[in-house]
């Protein structure tokens, strides 16, 4: 188990580097910011979109045909909910992605769990629920490339979008 | 010449009770289907009617070669020129260019009408087995030659025709993280490919309506996945259902008067199977187990459904009475099974097949066994029956940022792999039954 979680940490750290994507811990490398334009690590006006994508990290990963959250992922949520209630006008949909390995009709439904999971924890850690709708995305949007699992891990995630109440 | 040997008497049989023939047992991947060498003649052409002419004998000969079961013979290499429609062939000629078959035709155009008659001969008998003609707008000249190629190949391999069909399928563009995915039909040989939607959402798995007029698909807009009918001859579309989730993998009874898909469930954790009566708007929950229900197939006696569930831990195929009755697995290979599809004689499933990193598609009987994959490798996906039960066609992923999906056929031999030519990449076909 204590391996699995370490292996898990690694593949985090990987997709930092490989997608350009925003990643979940403030320490990490953040190559997100610099192509929206934006701040900075740190430097995201408080409450922004940029803050949160940067800040808080906008998406969790799931293990393959899984929709249980990874401690590391529970941990992202967590600061996710801290954040929403923060800033208590911020709307957002969650969507829930699959990667390509998978037929299209379960890939919907997986992801819909995904998505469900993700949107549950947040209603758990106080958000109103009516704050935050959620689509499923199934295999149909990629973020990750490459025909490997450095890629397909990237791709089952789910998305924190933030659709409304910021500047 | 073993192989031939036997092919050719099968051949002689379905001449000779025009049945079923061609029982194809053999194990995949040894021998292979001998076609029947056919001489298909430059169709006679009326005044003005040239071009149509050599179109039309082009596509009757093109159809019977990709069904995999004829060898049409280049025409360079006909000795016997045929000229008159109603003059009989020279025999001997025909049996020293090597056919076995001979096709002659006739295509006449009065204003915007086309006629096509057609014969065929055995070569060796000398006898007529079967001719006919057809009538169309001009526009139509395709079809009429894919009628005239229906009523070859049934005629000599004893197998209901399929050449007359269309495929609808999702018409793929755009880069790999942002696909544009729209609506699409065409010919079952690629030709006369339409896109029917504005790309605006990303559309899946279009399927036909038993009259061919409407296709049923699933849909993510700016919502998530919904149930659309769209009307070819109208243009029109709407939702089907009024669903609080998720909606999606749709497709229509037999009898095109119902529509069964998955429904998300209300916690957002499982999908299970309901059915809409499309006149009377009643809504009939068909599942009702807490697990991922999903692409749902009647038989073409619309009395049972498969379908794909992971309530066992991983995706597998089921099946059970058109009412949800006797839920029962029928896949029990290494794998997962997954998008199970009837065929429309009723006597196979087909299915994707996941495992070992590769994916593959196969078939078996309704009751699982005699499990035959027919193709596999990195990525093939969602098996369609063409309308007599012979054909597959699916969708094949290449690798790479660039790759994508293609559509693909496959004999239920597993015989005669081909790539059906699309303008760009392709996916989620789904095959009309015989047009009217």
């Amino acid at each position: 188990m204590m391996t699995r979680m370490v292996g898990m940490k690694y593949a985090a750290l990987c997709c930092c580097f490989l997608a350009l994507a925003a990643c979940s811990k403030k320490t990490q490398p953040n190559l997100d910011a610099g192509i929206n334009g934006g701040p900075g690590v740190g430097q995201a006006a408080p409450g922004s979109k940029a803050d949160f994508t940067t800040n808080v990290g906008d998406r969790v990963f799931f293990l393959q045909d899984q929709s249980t959250l990874t401690p590391e992922g529970t941990d992202t949520l967590t600061k996710q909910g801290g954040w929403l209630k923060k800033y208590a006008q911020v709307t957002v949909q969650v969507e829930g992605h699959a990667d390509e390995r998978g037929t299209r009709e379960y890939n919907i439904a997986l992801s819909a769990r995904r998505a469900t999971t993700t949107r549950n924890f947040l209603i758990g850690q106080g958000v109103a629920a009516n704050r935050i709708s959620s689509i499923a995305y199934g295999k149909e949007r990629p973020v990750a490339l490459c025909d490997a699992e450095q890629c397909y891990s990237q791709n089952r995630r789910s998305v924190t979008v933030i659709t409304g109440g910021t500047n | 010449m073993k192989t031939r040997l036997r092919v050719t008497l099968l051949v002689l049989l379905a001449l000779a009770f025009a049945g079923p023939a061609f029982a194809v047992t053999g194990t995949v991947n040894s021998g292979k289907i001998d076609p029947l060498p056919i001489a298909v003649t430059p169709f006679i052409a009326s005044a003005g009617a040239e071009k149509d002419a050599a179109a039309v004998s082009g596509i009757v000969a093109s159809d019977l070669a990709r069904s995999g079961y004829f060898k049409p013979l280049p025409p360079e290499s006909f000795i016997e020129k045929i000229a008159v429609f109603d003059q009989n062939p020279n025999f001997v000629s025909w049996q020293q260019v090597k056919t076995q078959a001979l096709v002659v035709g006739q295509v006449s155009v009065t204003g915007d009408r086309m006629t096509v008659a057609f014969k065929l001969y055995d070569v060796n008998t000398q006898a007529f087995l079967a001719g006919s003609s057809f009538t169309a707008p001009a526009k139509l000249s395709r079809r009429l030659a894919h009628k005239v190629a229906d009523m070859i190949y049934n005629k000599m391999t004893g197998f209901a025709p399929y050449f007359d069909t269309r495929v609808v399928f999702v018409d793929e563009s755009g880069p790999k993280n942002a696909r544009i995915k729209k609506l699409a039909m065409m010919d079952q040989d690629g030709f006369n490919v339409r896109t029917l939607t504005n790309g605006k959402e990303i559309l899946l798995t279009p399927r036909f309506s038993p009259t061919s007029q409407e296709i049923t698909y699933a849909a993510i807009g700016t919502e998530a996945s919904r149930v659309y009918i769209y009307n070819i001859d109208t243009g029109q579309k709407e939702i089907v259902g009024d669903f609080p989730n998720m909606s999606f993998a749709p497709r229509f009874s037999p009898d095109g008067q119902k529509v069964i898909m998955s429904l998300e469930s209300e916690d957002g954790r499982n999908a299970n199977i309901f059915e809409l009566d499309l006149r009377s708007k009643q809504t009939r929950q068909i599942t009702n187990v807490p697990a991922i229900n999903t692409a749902p197939s009647y038989s073409p006696d619309g009395s049972r459904i498969t379908f794909e569930s992971d309530r066992g831990g991983t995706q597998q195929i089921y099946v059970m009475g058109a009412d949800g009755s006797n839920q029962q697995r029928v896949s029990f290979g290494n794998g997962r099974y997954s998008t199970p599809v009837w065929s429309p004689d009723g006597k196979y499933i087909a299915f994707t097949k996941q495992g070992e990193g590769k994916f593959g598609i196969g078939v078996m009987a309704p009751d699982g066994s005699g499990e035959r994959v027919l193709t596999e490798g990195f990525h093939n996906e969602g098996p369609t029956w063409s309308p007599n039960s012979r054909v597959l066609m699916f969708f094949r992923d290449t690798q790479g940022e660039n790759g994508g999906s293609q559509l693909w056929s496959v004999d239920i031999s597993g015989y005669n792999e081909q790539q059906v030519q699309t303008p760009g990449f392709s996916s989620d076909p789904a095959w009309s039954p015989l047009l009217k």
